[in-house]
């Protein structure tokens, strides 16, 4: 590797956020003319990387450097001046203007002071033809959908810096095809020399156009590789840690009788999040659910608890055929869940433990059966023991527990309302050691006592723990349903990488 | 059509519509002297809606307006009539305060990220109080170059005059659509409407810009405060109360989105006349109780809301569903 053939390079790259170092010592090379995917899960630090490459974050220790020179990229647009151009996951442009004038925006042509409509209008004509784009550019861009969208982003950030393409995510909202067409242009940008950083959660798609591969985990450089010379497991493997054991199997938890049939999905999906699949759910069960980031696990899990509705297919709850049009109906047929994201989607910050474990109580007795103040302590008080919720009075704000005392409140929340099934994704994300194996431990016992749990994780020793059986998800696609012994983190692995195989014995 | 040019089609047929309905009944609406009168009535509220129409393009809103006018109104006269200051000098000044005021409005928005509501209340609050604080009465004007401008004057045939703050009204919104259609400034206006944070990742200057449309809304607003000092011959600081309402119906109405990012001058053009026609046929019919006018408005405003929702919620874009092959 010879530093002189990089348009952009990040040599030792280091960022702290307070006391936690995002970005440990990482060197990444990027040359003109080839597509380069980073990976990682969630927390690996793709995002802060780009963050640094393009401005937005300073590095605390190394640098960035551009056609050899150290530079000093102070923010996004000061990076455009350097050549470098972002498209992100969510199309950061202006749908209620015209196409031409999201392509020229703050570059306008103009005569005697004023923006030369058409002059401009010809230029983004010419412009999108050479993305294989006929479309009138002087229609609303909010017309149009969100691959021609994102083809105009690309259009945009290449007209303004033109060295370095960085793509966060294009693809996450796209259809297959509208991908294969974004495919073609990221092709024929290469071709043209342009240097891209593509990230994905796709790992088809990273095959399918990438030249090399840096994979990150925890702030970390695990690798950087020629894709030519690995293959899918050994990608997933880097992702996920190499420590991952390939041997000494454990059994799966036995099955429980047939009998007991708490839940049937029967081509259960929703079009553009998961594709129809079929689950069945016994009284007493924990399926795993593992697959990588973005592969539909969390869709999965929305769309059971009704918090996305399904668009096709049936369930059928206890025997009874049943829909779940919205949270408040699966809350009734006594579903829970406890969101990935617990600082957004789960817990109230600013109200007390006290009311965050008793408001979906609350929320399933209704308006009128309000409960007083001596209620809620002995329920919150209950959960809070059973649980072992360390906070130092059950009125103080949610917000300032530990992550993992967090997650107990949340798991409590959903005890509190009794449910029969509950879906947990990524319960042990982001808390410490001890909280962790309790909670491993609270699912072990909720499942001896007879509920039926959906667990999401990423932790595949974990999975394996507790799971009765496990489900992987690939491409927003159920791929595999591994039952039976000898299952164990590296079978798993296997069957996220492969692309047809069907569940191992 | 595009969407976004659909409101503003509709402000234009109801307002021929309700003209043409008028002046069946009432043939002495159509004439020229009606038509001069229609300018000439509505140049302050016009002039003001023009600066409202940006500030709502790009988001916001501007709830000092009237306060503007009011304030601007006592001082030109106090400049002019107590210290004996040309009006011309007393016009520079008050569109220079003006222009501060709204800049200091414009900074707090952006840099102490405050709504836009909240600042332009208290911005009201401030310029009505100064108002009151100069003087309690009304201050008369008599300047000889005031009857100068006021007796400039283009006499139409059959009667009408076009005066020369109904012609300035006018050449305020040329001048307005051409700054919001033709100019870079006024493509930042309507990215900072569209999406505020695309727009900064795009390289919109949202500080520079920001301040620069509550500057453009004050200082119009003085201006319309000087037109109301010409139109009175006096200042008085409660003049204008609740002429911002009236122009933010006017822009409403004129086919503006309320939540930014659409909408266009001259729309807001057709808004104050249909403002002014209800008006004019309230005092024509001379039974009716001139509130009547704000039932009418009132009314008018929820049709155009209600109107907005259905053309830009029933087709939100990019919203298809293909199947995944």
């Amino acid at each position: 590797m010879q530093d002189s053939d990089y348009v952009l390079e990040a040599r030792g790259v280091t960022k702290i956020f307070g006391n936690h170092t995002a970005l440990d010592a990482i060197d990444f090379g990027l040359r003109p003319g080839e597509v380069h995917a980073l990976l990682g899960e969630n927390g690996a630090g793709k995002s802060t990387l780009i963050k640094v490459l393009t401005g937005a974050y300073q590095p605390d220790a190394g640098g960035v450097f551009v056609d050899g020179a150290l530079v000093t990229l102070d923010n996004p647009l000061h990076a455009q001046t350097h050549g470098i151009g972002t498209v992100y996951q969510e199309v950061n442009l202006l749908p209620n203007r015209s196409v031409a004038e999201n392509l020229y925006l703050g570059h306008q042509p103009t005569r005697f002071g004023l923006v030369d409509h058409r002059k401009m209008e010809k230029a983004a004509k010419t412009l999108l033809e050479r993305y294989g784009l006929a479309i009138d550019p002087s229609s609303d861009l909010g017309s149009h959908s969100v691959a021609v969208q994102q083809i105009v982003a690309i259009a945009r950030a290449v007209e303004l810096s033109g060295k370095v393409l960085i793509l966060d995510e294009p693809t996450a909202s796209l259809d297959r095809n509208e991908v294969e067409r974004l495919f073609e242009v990221i092709a024929d940008l290469k071709k043209s020399g342009l240097a891209i950083i593509f990230i994905t959660h796709f790992l088809d798609q990273v095959f399918a156009i990438s030249d090399r591969v840096t994979v990150l985990r925890n702030g970390r450089l695990v690798d950087t590789r020629q894709l030519d010379s690995v293959s899918r497991t050994d990608v997933v493997r880097l992702m996920l840690g190499k420590d991952i054991a390939f041997s000494g199997a454990t059994d799966l938890e036995p099955e429980r009788p047939t009998t007991d049939v708490l839940l049937d999905f029967k081509s259960y999906g929703r079009k553009r999040s998961v594709h129809p699949f079929d689950l069945t759910i016994h009284k007493g069960e924990v399926i795993g659910v593992a697959g990588l980031l973005g592969s539909g696990r969390t869709e999965m899990a929305r769309l059971m608890f009704g918090a996305d509705p399904a668009d096709q297919g049936t369930i059928t709850v206890a025997g009874k055929p049943t829909a779940i049009r919205n949270t408040t109906d699966a809350i009734s047929r006594g579903f829970g869940f406890c969101p990935e994201d617990r600082k957004a989607e789960g817990i109230f910050g600013d109200l007390s433990v006290r009311e965050n474990i008793i408001i979906a109580l609350q929320g399933k007795l209704g308006w009128f059966r309000a409960l007083n103040r001596d209620e809620q302590l002995e329920i919150a008080g209950k959960f809070g023991e059973a649980m072992d919720i360390r906070a130092a009075s059950l009125d103080m704000p949610v917000k300032l527990l530990s992550g993992g005392n967090q997650q107990k409140v949340i798991l409590s929340r959903w005890l509190a309302t009794d449910p029969a099934f509950l879906i947990l994704d990524e319960p042990t994300r982001g808390i410490d050691v001890g909280a962790h194996a309790e909670i491993v431990r609270t699912i072990n016992r909720l499942r001896d006592d007879g509920m039926a749990m959906v667990v999401i994780s990423s932790e595949l020793d974990e999975v394996v723990a507790y799971s009765s059986r496990i489900v992987v998800m690939r491409d927003r696609e159920m791929v595999a349903e591994l039952r039976g012994k000898n299952i164990n983190p590296g079978v798993i692995v296997q069957a996220i990488a492969n692309s047809a195989d069907e569940a191992q014995p | 059509m595009k969407r976004s040019l659909r409101p503003l089609a509709a402000t234009a047929i109801i307002f021929i519509i309700a003209y043409a309905a008028s002046v069946v009944q009432f043939p002495g609406l159509l004439s020229t002297r009606v038509l001069g009168n229609f300018l000439t009535d509505n140049a302050f509220l016009g002039i003001a809606a023009v600066g409202m129409t940006f500030v709502i393009i790009s988001g916001g809103i501007d709830l000092s307006v009237g306060a503007v006018i009011g304030f601007t109104g006592v001082l030109v006269a106090v400049l002019i009539s107590w210290l004996g200051i040309h009006p011309l000098l007393a016009f520079v000044i008050a569109l220079g305060v003006a222009a501060l005021f709204g800049a200091a409005m414009g900074l707090t928005i952006h840099y102490l990220q405050v709504p836009s509501f909240i600042v332009t209340l208290a911005g009201m609050f401030l310029a009505r109080g100064g108002a009151s604080v100069i003087t309690q009465d009304s201050v008369p004007i008599n300047h000889e170059f005031y009857s100068t401008l006021t007796g400039l004057i283009i006499r139409l045939p059959g009667g009408g005059r076009l005066s020369f703050i109904g012609l300035l009204m006018v050449a305020v919104f040329l001048a307005g659509a051409l700054l919001a259609h033709r100019t870079r400034f006024g493509s930042y206006v309507y990215a900072l409407g569209g999406n505020a944070v695309s727009a900064s990742l795009m390289g919109v200057p949202v500080a520079r810009t920001t301040v620069q449309i509550y500057m453009l809304s004050s200082v119009l607003a003085a201006l319309a405060g000087i037109v109301f000092s010409l139109y009175t011959s006096a200042g008085y600081p409660l003049a204008a109360v609740g002429v911002e309402l009236d122009a933010i119906s006017a822009v409403v109405i004129g086919g503006t989105l309320l939540t930014g990012g659409y909408g266009f001058v001259l729309g807001t053009f057709v808004g104050v006349m249909l403002l002014g026609l209800v008006q004019t046929y309230i005092i024509f019919d001379g039974t009716l109780s001139s509130w009547w006018t704000k039932i009418v408005i009132g009314v008018l405003l929820f049709l155009f809301i209600v109107l907005q929702r259905i053309i830009f919620a029933a087709s939100a874009p990019g919203e298809k569903s293909p199947e995944k092959v």
